[in-house]
């Protein structure tokens, strides 16, 4: 029971290595850019008197500075973009046709296995029903709750109730609902909470984690729980913005609570609907956490992402581990275009 | 007899207002089952984190025997779980406060420095004129749909071998150990969260007043000297919510920490070691509950003090799209 403090002092040694470079960089930058433009300028102040005093015709103003200013205020971001993203991201497509030591070219072979490979199949169709549920029903019930919530009273408390889960993370989250899973043989006193409602209705309790396909609905609730106030944040806002008038004027003829919400509230969200489902689909193409720490992968229940992990990293695949990369890249691309055609038309209409 | 008409006009005018009275009614109605309803919801909602805050006070036999639920009945409190998660030394402890360490080491960096260099590339973007402008504009705004599975293993290359081409070393390895490793992380969440950040400040900066900008120039003021004195003051709120926005990202992410950090009580962060205990430990719920309690305290912090910049934020990068 004791925590020496010692221990820890390389770390925060580190994190004020990292503070003091990102002042001297940061710093650095900005003092360089008000000083030697500054001294360019005296000097060509000088000039300018000189040539007054001589008679001389004035020297041009040079222009190229504002493109160095530019450039120089985009530097740190372009290069980390280069060498962080851009180019490994080029490297992950070629290594994705290269064996699992990346020496040889393998050609296809690595994108044969994805869909020749049991197993990955099985990942392949669970990413599938992950990508059709969690955004249609995380988006319907953060649009129920949204309307239903909206100029209800305490409705900014119970928006941050339903919000919540999205500040912890999905680790965190995991292991809420691992435990509400939780598993205790026939007999025995339940200690999760679906089990005791289980045996309280006279069923029996079940190692729910280890039954597939079961299983994986059972995680995609857990990504529902997150995201649903994300859904209803936005869409919420989005509701609030449909002008009062049309509103109004909707209510004088008289409409039905339903028509309202298919005729009015419905056509005048439908941008913000879109928004949604789609962040809502890349987020689960990439959903790593949920499915690695409550399962592992295990029971049927692995994902694109986190085979990927294991691939590349715990099995020293990275052929394979990347062609997953490269085939979940694929399945983002699609998504989001759809999404720019959307917002195209939205500018035009 | 004279009396009955005006009965009669009173009962009709009831019959004709009494639809509107009844609306009225069942619209007040109406929103007290929807109050109703959605706080019901809200609570439902919150039952599994309850669950487990409960259990992260209950004495170890108890979590392991009954249901948090017993609670009410049978009331036990300690925090012996706490202390033991996070200052227990022996290797099946937590020792959280450790990772605890380790993720603010993590974090802290890892929002600042995407945060400045997105807000001065931003700023180039939106109020310097060159050539070729656009162009860098629309790249780093594409790069926001490139996954970042996509870099993972060619950058965990890179730190350990460095770039050669061609038999010539343009780069070095990092050779990084111990707590160095911290630098390896800092750099791949800077990497991967410019595209976003300079899509969501360009948003915000490029709304700024024209006028003020040119004013600004004729008065002879230099790009550094508008950025921080006009520009910078301006946009805190969007600053403000990219930084929340980050900081959650990062404290909360477990994929990169696991790649770059190691697994080691001298780099990992919480989410690392808590996914760990979740997997090698999955049975010992008086760690898990109270580790997770543990790993949420901050990002639950930082939520809920400044909800309204996190929510303005989730708004400017979502819908403005």
């Amino acid at each position: 029971m004791n925590f020496d403090f010692a221990d820890e002092q390389p770390k925060l040694l580190m994190l004020m290595y990292g503070l003091i470079a990102f002042v001297a960089v940061v710093g650095g930058l900005l003092l360089l850019l008000d000083v030697v433009p500054a001294r360019f300028a005296q000097r060509q102040e000088g000039k300018l008197v000189a040539a007054s005093a001589s008679g001389a015709p004035l020297p041009r103003r040079p222009k190229q500075r504002e493109y160095l200013f530019g450039l120089f205020f985009l530097l740190p971001t372009v290069l980390l973009l280069l060498v962080g993203l851009v180019v490994p991201a080029i490297r992950t497509v070629l290594l994705s046709f290269m064996d699992s030591s990346s020496t040889d070219w393998v050609g296809l072979r690595n994108y044969v296995w994805m869909f020749d490979e049991d197993a990955i199949v099985r990942v392949l169709t669970n990413t599938l029903i992950w990508v059709i549920l969690v955004p249609l029903l995380a988006t319907s019930f953060g649009l129920l709750y949204a309307v239903m919530v909206d100029r209800a009273r305490f409705e900014a408390v119970a928006k941050s109730l339903i919000f919540m889960p999205m500040a912890i993370s999905m680790v965190g989250a995991s292991i809420i609902w691992r435990f509400v899973y939780a598993y205790r043989g026939e007999g025995e006193q339940q200690i999760g909470l679906l089990n005791q409602i289980v045996v309280s209705l006279g069923g029996t309790p079940q190692a729910w984690l280890q039954e597939p396909p079961l299983n994986t609905f059972l995680l995609i609730v857990i990504m529902i729980w997150i995201q649903a106030g994300f859904a209803m944040v936005v869409l919420s806002a989005a509701i609030k913005a449909i002008p009062a008038d049309i509103v109004e004027a909707a209510r004088l003829d008289g409409v039905t609570p339903w028509q309202m919400f298919w005729q009015i509230t419905m056509p005048s969200i439908r941008p913000a609907v879109i928004v949604v489902v789609v962040t809502l689909s890349i987020a689960t193409l990439k959903v790593f956490d949920i499915v690695r720490t409550a399962t592992n992968g295990n029971y049927d229940t692995s994902v694109i992402a986190n085979e990927m992990y294991n691939q590349a990293f715990r099995y020293g695949e990275n052929g394979q581990g990347s062609a997953l990369a490269v085939f979940l890249f694929i399945l983002v691309v699609p998504i989001v275009f759809y999404q720019i055609r959307n917002l195209r038309q939205q500018r035009e209409g | 007899m004279t009396t009955a008409t005006p009965t009669v006009a009173v009962g009709t005018q009831q019959v004709e207002k009494s639809p509107g009275r009844a609306a009225r009614i069942r619209k007040r109605l109406n929103t007290r089952t929807a109050t109703l309803v959605s706080i019901v919801i809200a609570l439902l909602w919150t039952v599994p984190t309850l669950g487990l805050l409960i259990s992260s006070i209950r004495p170890e036999d108890q979590i392991k025997t009954t249901g948090w639920w017993t609670f009410f009945s049978d009331p036990q409190f300690t925090l012996e779980n706490y202390q033991e998660v996070l200052f227990g030394r022996s290797s099946s402890s937590g020792q959280l406060a450790s990772y605890f360490l380790n993720s603010l080491a993590i974090t802290i960096p890892s929002v600042l420095f995407p945060l400045a260099f997105a807000a001065l590339a931003a700023y180039a973007l939106a109020w310097i004129n060159f050539r070729g402008r656009d162009w860098i504009y629309i790249g780093i705004f594409a790069l926001q749909i490139v996954p970042l599975q996509m870099a993972l293993v060619p950058l965990l290359k890179f730190f350990s071998t460095g770039v050669t081409l061609a038999g010539i070393t343009l780069l070095p390895a990092w050779d990084l150990d111990g707590s160095q490793k911290f630098a390896q992380v800092w750099f791949a969440h800077t990497c991967f969260a410019l595209p976003f950040a300079v899509f969501l400040l360009h948003n915000f900066i490029s709304q700024l007043p024209k006028d003020l900008m040119e004013a600004a120039r004729v008065d002879g003021a230099t790009h550094p000297k508008i950025f921080r004195t006009i520009v910078l003051p301006l946009i805190t709120p969007a600053l403000a919510a990219f930084g929340i926005f980050q900081f959650l990202w990062v404290w909360n992410d477990l994929l990169v920490a696991l790649i770059f950090a190691g697994g080691g009580d001298e780099t990992a962060p919480l989410t690392v070691r808590l996914a760990e205990l979740a997997g090698t430990r999955g049975n010992e719920w008086q760690r898990l509950t109270a580790g997770a309690f543990v790993s949420m305290v901050v990002p639950l912090i930082v939520f809920l003090s400044l909800q309204r910049y996190f929510v303005r934020g989730l708004l400017a990068g979502s819908v403005k799209g």
